[in-house]
């Protein structure tokens, strides 16, 4: 089987989980025989060759296709009626005048240049990008034989609905977050729009929790018997057995993750502050970055508790490995987490976790605390426990290892070709 | 007599290195020295030599009649020790003239004069003691608080320690109606005289010379000069307080900085009536009008000339709280190198990264700071604190478990 498959990060140039959860599924799927194409928008040329990597920055495309045209028009009013940003910048006044251009379909191809180069980066001419990775895609679907096409998250998804236009063959989106889980009510209505084209034009719907699957139902009015859940899984399940040591007599508690709304920092903080008024022999760590941090910073300067509660800003590679290592106990208080591989990781480091119930890892993962992610005395309480009554946490040691031992990505590679035959069998019978 | 008075203010903070969480309990040496070292060269060659070497020459040109004087803080002292030998010479033979008068301060450039009356003393006493060994036995006989702090209270901290002058801000909302051109007294005990900034010639100066969209650009010697012979008769002297660095390095020799006071006594002496004293003399020889009541400490910072450059958002004050309870156990601690770190930690430069007025004067304040946010600049410094923390804990362990 051949699966053309769009994603959007790959490590090691990765910004979230998505680059982290594509990459542990390629290493699954390449237990099997399957020829899979793995296309993102910039190639750095340091990925792990896993699979026929292709860089959407170096396809040329072919205007004279008439389909393309069709595509490119389409896209072109997604593009320029998707502004994220209120004012018009130079760029953004660029795109204005640019869609003059595009919008006579008897424009002279020789005005495109026929490579894009992608930043591959979220910022804030995405959108932009994304239409036009979009349109790269319908080249590569025209160039490279595939039976299956396989898109991650709404980045993807225009790009993997061109795909199916040009190539006719199934689709498979694979939702890893919903807009609803990044920005709560406030969901930004392109975004909203892609993921619901995306997902009708879907053959198979895969969701990473059943907590993702509702979503997809209910705010996507999506029919059920469509979206299939199957879980993430762990790189890699043994227990890592870390030479980082504490340098600080103090039990350390931390949360790792980005530093948004979705991933509820502030419940945190006001946990880690009930504890210290009990207890003084703990420090709390909050590693990471993003939009919230300097709130953040504001508020544990604000609770006085900044010689116990230290910020890393965002960690790579070893750094977490250490900040795992080290770690007594560690919190995730998503409010919203469709899936939350950084858990289980935390688990491979024996690092008992406290999880909120919002998080599709709690489906998976039996031998953690699990709490409301706003119930901050709850949060507190698990914290002081684990740091305090020995029980606890060594019984999660011992059970987490054998929890993590079924949980691998060759499972998951295994349930998703299986969803493949399924799904050519009922399109192509 | 009309006299004008020149000072400057000399200071390098220790800068601190990016230390991270990591760091904490393992990593005990908290400074930048490549930074601290290069911006000290850098410095040195733009400004503290060739300014040096022209006061050299000018002192010498009008022998007794031209007169400058600096504040150098202890900080700046070791850095210069460190990293400078060429500068420190430089001021040693300008001191060595008469006519460069040292005040004195606290030594890391500190705000101790706002939290702790005992810090505040051992850190004058600290700068009286570098003074001497590195001037010849030198005493300084008035003050300069770090920059121009100044009230009440902090003047009769500085009575108490038997200086006779201080030199302050000659902020507006203190003045009222009144003129900084006179001397005035401390309001608590009045032994103390009070010299004000002239804000706007300092500044025509220090902040103004090179802006080109001034409408007074360029400024020159024969303009300036016209300018303080405006001032009444009977307003007798013109205080000039700025940053020694305003010379070379905030405004560049490319301003044409250094040719303007290359010929400022000059000109000063062929079309007015005005000497130039040093800080003491003025104390000495100008009667005070009258009392001047600070109540709220006042600096010569920003627009508010007030304290928030340094303290009073939640940053600031969680930094400076947590830094000030250590007091006891540090006073308690008999390692040197202990004692040292917390002095260094004390300098107000730290609080300065922190300030988060981004609308009014963050221009300035991101200019100085080596942090890209007040938010980065808070966190540095707060891993250090914490890694400091535990050191002092395990002494005082240490020591208690010794006794027994």
């Amino acid at each position: 089987m051949k699966v053309l498959m769009f994603g959007w990060e790959f490590p090691p140039h990765i910004s979230g989980g998505l680059g982290t959860a594509c990459y542990g599924l390629l290493k699954g799927m390449a237990q099997f025989n399957h020829e899979i194409i793995f296309v993102v928008p910039k190639l750095w040329g340091d990925e792990d060759p896993l699979a026929d990597f292709v860089s959407a920055s170096d396809v040329e495309i072919d205007y004279r296709e008439k389909r393309f045209k069709e595509i490119w028009k389409n896209l072109t009013y997604l593009e320029v009626s998707s502004f994220l940003i209120p004012y018009l910048g130079p760029e953004e006044f660029a795109r204005f005048t640019d869609k003059a251009l595009h919008d006579s379909t008897d424009v002279d191809e020789s005005i495109f240049s026929n490579k894009f180069s992608f930043s591959g980066k979220y910022g804030k001419d995405l959108i932009m990008e994304v239409s036009r990775y979009a349109l790269v895609a319908g080249q590569i679907a025209k160039n490279k034989d595939h039976d299956i096409i396989h898109a991650h998250d709404w980045l993807s998804f225009p790009a993997g609905i061109a795909a199916k236009k040009i190539s006719g063959k199934p689709l498979v989106v694979h939702v890893h977050a919903t807009e609803f889980d990044r920005s709560g009510e406030n969901v930004n209505e392109r975004v909203f729009e892609i993921e619901k084209s995306g997902m009708e034009a879907a053959d198979k719907i895969i969701a990473v929790s059943y907590l993702t699957k509702r979503t997809i139902i209910k705010k996507y009015g999506i029919p059920e018997s469509k979206v299939t859940v199957i879980h993430n899984a762990v790189l890699d399940v043994s227990i890592i057995k870390s030479n980082a040591h504490k340098k600080v007599p103090e039990k350390i508690v931390t949360f790792l993750g980005r530093i948004t709304f979705q991933k509820g920092p502030e419940y945190f903080i006001e946990a880690a502050n009930k504890v210290l008024k009990k207890d003084n022999n703990v420090r709390f760590v909050m590693a990471g970055s993003g939009d919230l941090l300097n709130r953040m910073i504001d508020r544990v300067a604000e609770l006085r508790i900044a010689t116990k509660f230290h910020f890393t800003g965002f960690l790579k590679g070893k750094d977490v490995d250490q900040m795992f290592a080290i770690s007594d106990v560690y919190v995730m208080p998503s409010v919203s987490e469709p899936f939350g591989i950084s858990p289980l990781e935390a688990v491979r480091h024996n690092t008992p976790v406290i999880i909120s119930k919002q998080s599709g890892v709690a489906e998976v993962l039996t031998n953690a605390i699990k709490i409301d992610f706003w119930d901050i005395d709850a949060m507190a309480d698990a914290i002081f426990a684990l740091l305090h009554y020995q029980g606890i946490s060594t019984m999660f040691r011992s059970c987490g290892t054998e929890e993590l031992k079924k949980m691998k990505w060759e499972h998951v590679a295994e349930k998703i070709f299986a969803l493949y035959d399924q799904t050519l069998t009922v399109t192509h019978p | 007599m009309r006299t004008i008075c020149f000072y400057f203010q000399v200071h390098q903070p220790y800068r601190l290195k990016p230390y991270r969480f990591f760091d904490i309990g393992e990593d005990h040496y908290y400074w930048d020295d490549f930074a601290n070292k290069s911006i000290m060269r850098k410095v040195a060659e733009k400004c503290y030599l060739p300014m040096n070497q022209l006061l050299l020459e000018l002192i010498q040109k009008h022998n007794r009649k031209f007169k400058v004087s600096f504040s150098l803080s202890g900080v700046f002292m070791d850095q210069m020790e460190e990293y400078a030998p060429d500068v420190l010479e430089s001021f040693q033979k300008l001191v060595d003239t008469g006519h460069a008068e040292l005040l004195n301060e606290t030594y890391a450039h500190a705000l101790a004069a706002l939290k702790s009356k005992e810090e505040f003393h051992d850190m004058v006493l600290k700068q009286q003691e570098k003074i001497k060994k590195l001037f010849n036995g030198y005493t300084p006989k008035v003050f300069r608080n770090t920059e121009l702090i100044y009230s009440d209270t902090i003047g009769e901290m500085v009575a108490e320690l038997g200086y006779k002058a201080i030199l302050t801000e000659g902020a507006k909302h203190i003045l009222g109606w009144k003129s900084p051109n006179y001397v005035y007294c401390n309001a608590i005990e009045p032994k103390l005289k009070v010299l004000l900034k002239n804000f706007r010639l300092s500044d025509d100066i220090a902040f103004r010379f090179g802006e080109k969209a001034w409408a007074d650009w360029p400024l020159t010697t024969d303009k300036f000069v016209n300018w303080i012979n405006q001032i009444p008769q009977e307003e007798e002297v013109i205080n000039l307080f700025m940053d020694y660095e305003t010379f070379g390095e905030h405004q560049w020799a490319e301003s044409g900085i250094f040719e303007f006071m290359r010929h400022l006594p000059e000109a000063v002496f062929n079309q007015s009536n005005y000497t130039f004293s040093t800080p003491s003399e003025v104390a000495a020889n100008v009667p005070p009008v009258g009392k001047i009541h600070v109540p709220v400490p006042i600096s010569w910072a920003d627009e508010e000339r007030d304290l928030t450059a340094w303290l009073g958002n939640d940053l600031q004050d969680e930094a400076f709280d947590r830094l000030y309870e250590l007091e006891p156990l540090v006073k308690q601690s008999k390692d040197p190198q202990i004692q040292k770190d917390w002095k260094y930690l004390q300098t107000s430069d730290h609080f300065y990264y922190m300030c988060t007025k981004f609308f009014s004067d963050g221009d300035i304040h991101a200019y100085f700071s080596p942090y890209e946010s007040p938010y980065e600049a808070f966190i540095n410094f707060m891993n250090v604190l914490s890694d400091f923390m535990l050191r002092l804990k395990k002494e005082q362990q240490k020591l208690v478990a010794d006794e027994k």
